[in-house]
């Protein structure tokens, strides 16, 4: 990087400033600026997991893991997640042989995957409070509610993100922008995946066991 | 840049987009789906079925699985390599999972020792050492 000294401060203190900006191609940082955000959205979920391992076992009087979960249909939920991960993969295949329709199919099956599983969880969320499991039962359901439902609210953006990709592709193909976007909403989906391992093993399958 | 040069080296630019965005084969994409199926079917089964009887190798077995999973979709859905984006990739990662575990840690064992020390206390404290305290 070039840097100069002023000429016009004689006598003062010497002033240096950046002539030229180094030069980057467009968006040849944002891959590793989106991987930035995507770690201190793992410090986010840092924090509500270990909310949760805290107050996971004040229940309050209330019911416990072992009454509430229902891990056959924790386990639906798993697999919808992990077919969408796998078929937004198809997708990025299908981007890098510049091929727009099925970039398009596999988008929408991986939406469908993701509303499928967001709807289970709701389902889940919905029993619970009618069971009189809301989040201001216990401890350890308001950090359950906190941790599982940011999760959820992280997958309804991915969802709106990936409606708003497939108006883009659709309408302006493959350009560079847009497969930048494409990975961009693809380390994103698989972050997600990732914490919901995270989630199904230590808040069901360790609740249901303790 | 011109409307025209972009143009030009739109190709050009398409193809660096390629090289530079960490990308899977239809071999690695699939090669973890298969793995994952089989590390999240393993702790479900385990915690349904309950072939072991002891909940701590249970709960072992489970961890384990989830460790390895973490893993498989580092490496094949996230495409992460030793040397993406010059080391920064890996770098920033190996950082955030320090504060990570120093976060649940931390807060796991210090909350334990908290409990441990007060519960019992909560219970004898008489009024007057109460106000102290809180004063």
């Amino acid at each position: 990087m070039d840097t100069a000294l002023n000429p016009t401060a004689a006598g003062a203190a010497p002033a240096f400033y950046v002539i030229e900006e180094e030069h980057h191609a467009e968006g040849g940082s944002t891959p590793l600026g989106f991987w930035l955000y995507l770690m201190s959205d793992c410090l986010v979920f840092a924090v509500l997991f270990a909310t949760y391992a805290v107050l996971g076992g004040s229940l309050a009087g209330g019911p416990g893991p072992r009454d509430l979960f229902d891990l056959s249909l924790v386990a639906l939920n798993t697999t919808m997640l992990l077919i969408s991960s796998i078929t937004y993969g198809f997708a990025m295949l299908a981007m890098l042989r510049q091929d727009v329709r099925n970039v398009l199919i596999w988008l929408a099956i991986t939406g469908l995957f993701g509303t499928a599983f967001l709807g289970i969880e709701i389902y889940e969320f919905n029993h619970l409070i009618h069971e009189g499991a809301g989040p201001q039962r216990s401890g350890f359901l308001s950090a359950f509610f906190a941790l599982v439902g940011t999760h959820g609210l992280h997958v309804t953006f991915g969802i709106v993100w990936l409606c708003v990709m497939m108006v883009q592709v659709s309408s302006r193909g493959l350009i560079a922008a847009n497969q930048r976007r494409l990975s961009c909403l693809s380390l994103f989906w698989h972050f997600l995946d990732l914490v919901w391992i995270g989630v199904f093993t230590f808040v069901y399958l360790m609740g249901v066991l303790r | 840049m011109t409307a025209s040069h972009h143009d030009a080296h739109g190709a050009a630019h398409g193809h660096t987009a390629d090289e530079s965005i960490p990308h899977g084969t239809f071999g690695s994409y699939v090669t973890g789906f298969i793995l994952s199926v089989i590390l999240t079917a393993i702790p479900f089964w385990m915690v349904m079925a309950r072939p072991i009887e002891s909940a701590g190798y249970t709960a072992a077995v489970v961890l384990a699985c989830a460790v390895v999973q973490i893993v498989v979709h580092m490496v094949c859905f996230l495409h992460m390599t030793p040397n993406a984006e010059g080391g920064w990739l890996l770098l920033s990662t190996a950082f955030t999972i320090v504060i990570v575990v120093i976060a649940l840690a931390g807060s796991i064992w210090i909350v334990f020792h908290l409990n441990s020390n007060m519960m019992p206390g909560m219970h004898r404290m008489p009024e007057s050492t109460l106000d102290a305290v809180s004063e």
